[in-house]
């Protein structure tokens, strides 16, 4: 059945999309991201415009965010404190994200700049988990006990020191509120959450404990996904909603599926699949960069003056 | 559908026969349906013209959507990456451009009444916005022509204009589901020795409609509010499905 999409202006399989959105559900719910690193992406080898891929998409997280931040809410996950600094970076972060989204898709480039944004990041996480996993792998049993966390002992010489009693933290407030800016700015440019770049960054850098991590992270994402969707609606209305509903629907049933089979699989084998996945993504990405174009020409409407 | 053509088709038959001796106009067209109506499950539609001419003669018909501005953007290969370089913008370009007519065009009209009249890919004038490298736009050109060939939107000499009877004739032209909205119009000429001895033109409104049209609408009249609302929208279907989760 087709459906008419009224924002991207295309016409797609309606199961198509409710394939995919429970595809990229049944992974996030498997592996425990979030999936727009997966779904924006896969839309863009639709065809749908990678604009419109990345505002519809940061609409989506929102739905899928709050779900997950009121699951961690319940059990006492959440780092409001610590998140609420975060959101106030994400917040001027992705403010800057949304006009330089503007800026490039004037000049021709938001394309090009998505589709590296993607590569890199695709890449390195990919290879960094594949690394993780294999090491787990090969070295199984003691020797594969988690490193502990690097402490950056650089990190205590910042100013604006601030007390976070749930993560047990006394650090200074510069650190959250940078990275949850720099995630900000991801989030305007790629339609991501930033939980890949996020949580990583929360348990190394800043030393929280892991038990918070997943909820903090979803609880900036919420607010930062949130603005991002309005500043790409009132930029660029490139914000179709009915795809984003038809992606999350999907999603709904995906994930419930996803969860139960990542139950039962072992976590270093899970984050190996994943990495393989995530590194495919990133060469499929690459290889619409590096091959000749079949038309050297393309053709899009006018953006601003 | 054929059915409610060949009833249109009677219809017009037994109105055009005692008249036709009488045309007000040498040449009348009309469609099977003036709206067009992109609904959620718009997949395209086929459009029938169809009319009556006095006497002898070829027909020309040309159908054309609204002007729009396009940027072509020429890809170069920098570090090994392709990158968009040079690029030219166009107005005046047609959202959907389609052509029949009885026989080819040459044997028709001369070149200079097909250039006149933008009859043809290579008569359409598209009008450079600011600087442009004159050298370059005919590669530019033929790009966007190309461009819209491949989506549908530039159907050249896609259906012949065949006659129905001796004074009827008929053609079929294809709205694809990327058809902009717009007003469009279809212009029948009728020629004889090379000379137009008449036209016809009569309009096409091509609106988005139902669902779609009210999201469309929204995005592009009130952003802010429509940005809102889809925010409100994910957070009540986060919580919905939360609450499914909770409740399983």
């Amino acid at each position: 059945m087709q459906i008419y999409l009224p924002i991207a202006e295309m016409s797609v399989n309606l199961f198509i999309l409710l394939g995919m959105g429970s595809v990229v559900g049944f992974l996030s719910g498997m592996f425990g991201v979030g999936g727009g690193f997966l779904m924006t992406p896969f839309l863009i080898f639709m065809g749908v415009p990678a604009a419109v891929a990345v505002g519809t998409e940061a609409n989506q997280i929102v739905a899928a965010s709050l779900a997950g931040v009121m699951a961690h809410w319940r059990r006492g996950n959440v780092d409001f404190k610590m998140g609420g600094v975060m959101v106030v970076g994400g917040l001027a972060g992705s403010a800057l994200g949304a006009w330089l989204f503007r800026e490039l898709r004037e000049q021709g480039q938001i394309d090009l700049v998505i589709s590296v944004s993607f590569v890199v990041f695709l890449g390195l996480i990919g290879s960094l988990m594949l690394w993780e996993s294999a090491r787990v792998v090969l070295l199984s049993g003691s020797a594969a006990k988690r490193r502990k966390a690097r402490r950056h002992y650089w990190v205590h010489g910042l100013p604006f020191k601030m007390r976070f009693h749930k993560s047990g933290l006394y650090i200074s407030s510069l650190l959250p509120l940078g990275m949850g800016f720099l995630v900000g700015i991801l989030a305007s440019i790629m339609g991501v959450g930033g939980g890949f770049f996020l949580i990583p960054a929360m348990i190394y850098v800043l030393g929280m404990p892991t038990s918070v991590v997943v909820g903090t992270s979803l609880f900036q994402i919420l607010f930062v996904t949130a603005n991002v969707t309005v500043l790409h609606s009132v930029n660029n209305q490139t914000v179709d909603v009915l795809l984003a509903l038809i992606l999350l629907s999907g999603a709904v049933i995906g994930a419930r599926f996803g969860t139960a089979v990542g139950a039962k699989l072992k976590g270093e084998h899970l984050r190996g699949l994943l990495a393989l996945l995530v590194l495919g993504m990133a060469a499929r990405m690459a290889a619409r960069l590096l091959m000749t174009p079949q038309d050297m020409f393309t053709v899009s409407p006018l953006v601003g003056g | 559908m054929n059915m409610l053509r060949a009833l249109a088709f009677s219809f017009l038959f037994a109105l055009a026969m005692p008249f036709s001796a009488a045309l007000a106009q040498p040449v009348v067209a009309d469609l099977s349906s003036h709206k067009v109506a992109i609904t959620s499950s718009f997949t395209g539609e086929d459009i029938v013209l169809f009319g009556v001419r006095e006497g002898s003669g070829d027909v020309i018909v040309v159908v054309r959507g609204p002007p729009q501005t396009r940027v072509v953007r020429q890809k170069e290969r920098i570090a090994g990456i392709w990158v968009n370089r040079d690029e030219m913008a166009f107005s005046n370009v047609p959202g959907y451009y389609a052509l029949a007519a009885t026989r080819p065009l040459e044997e028709i009209a001369d070149a200079d009444f097909l250039a006149e009249n933008q009859i043809g890919p290579d008569s359409l004038q598209f009008q450079i916005m600011g600087e442009g490298d004159p050298a370059a736009f005919e590669a530019f050109r033929a790009a966007l022509i190309r461009s819209h060939q491949q989506d549908g939107l530039y159907a050249v000499g896609a259906g012949p204009v065949g006659y129905v009877g001796g004074t009827l004739f008929r053609t079929e032209f294809y709205l694809p589901a990327g058809a902009p909205v717009g007003t469009y119009s279809a212009v029948v000429y009728l020629l004889r020795d090379g000379e137009v001895v008449g036209f016809d033109t009569t309009p096409l409104f091509v609106t988005k409609a139902g669902l779609g049209r009210a999201v469309y609408d929204y995005a592009h009249d009130q952003p802010a509010a429509y940005g809102f609302l889809a925010v409100l929208l994910a957070l009540i279907a986060g919580w919905a499905s939360s609450m499914v989760y909770r409740r399983a």
